[in-house]
């Protein structure tokens, strides 16, 4: 088992709620060539239904729309971007804020961002008023290292 | 989900069954309101032992059955909280709020 080899996915699906576990667990699906572990592959999962809960409610604000998941692993690492062709972010920075939502009556906790950050290793946001919003996503996958230090173990 | 109400403690335990997303948390929210405003309540409890995945949406879930149990004066707690969803709460704060429970 090396992990060491690259592959990659896209897919493609409207923008409807009822696709988010669907979007979500084909790329924990997809992830575990990498061999992570049962917690990191929950991170994974979790990012992603943040990531493609954005599009489908902000993005798109519940209209007809395509989210766009592309996937690459690469090495150790997979990285995932997230796009709608939505209507964008107007202030990228408040967005990030932890409990900041500007939807509120549909009980939004403001979590989403905060949540990527801290489940992923690494997240970059474009986005442009009225054209849309890439989320790329980065997470190294240490399973192989884990179990090393585990084998090495007096 | 399922709900059990014990009405000796006024106790409504919601017992959720299924994932928890976006999605999900819409159909959730409607049964939980309407079986708190049938039953009145004194405690009410959402137990996530069968919760096998859950991301911001249950924040948004709690918070918003927190302000409506209190309107009708009930106490939310909730109980059996797996490794993941602990993570998410922890990370929100949200448990400041809501405390801990246990039940069977």
């Amino acid at each position: 088992m090396t992990g060491n080899f690259e592959n990659e996915m896209n897919l493609e699906f409207i923008s409807k709620s009822s696709n988010e576990a669907f979007a979500r667990i084909a790329v924990a699906a997809f992830a575990s060539q990498l061999d992570p572990t049962i917690e990191e592959l929950a991170d994974i999962k979790t990012a992603v239904s943040e990531a493609v809960t954005n599009c489908i409610i902000h993005g798109y604000e519940n209209e007809a729309g395509i989210v766009k998941i592309h996937t690459r692993l690469y090495k150790n690492e997979i990285i995932i971007e997230i796009a709608d062709n939505g209507k964008g972010i107007e202030n990228i920075e408040m967005a990030k804020e932890p409990l900041y939502t500007t939807k509120p009556n549909l009980e939004r906790s403001g979590m989403g961002f905060t949540i990527m950050e801290s489940f992923m290793d690494k997240i970059e946001i474009e986005s442009i008023v009225g054209v849309g919003t890439k989320i790329t996503m980065y997470k190294k996958i240490k399973a192989e290292e884990k179990a090393k230090q585990i084998a090495n173990m007096p | 989900m399922e709900a059990k109400f014990y009405e000796k403690d006024k106790l409504l335990i919601f017992k959720i069954t299924e994932e928890i997303d976006d999605h999900s948390v819409q159909k959730i929210r409607r049964e939980a309101d309407y079986e708190i405003e049938r039953f009145m309540p004194k405690r009410v409890v959402f137990d996530f032992d069968s919760v096998t995945f859950m991301d911001s949406a249950g924040i948004g879930l709690l918070v918003g059955r927190y302000k409506f149990a209190n309107l009708l004066g009930a106490k939310l707690e909730v109980a059996n909280l797996t490794q993941s969803v602990s993570k998410i709460f922890e990370m929100s704060g949200i448990l400041r709020l809501i405390p801990v429970t246990n039940i069977a």
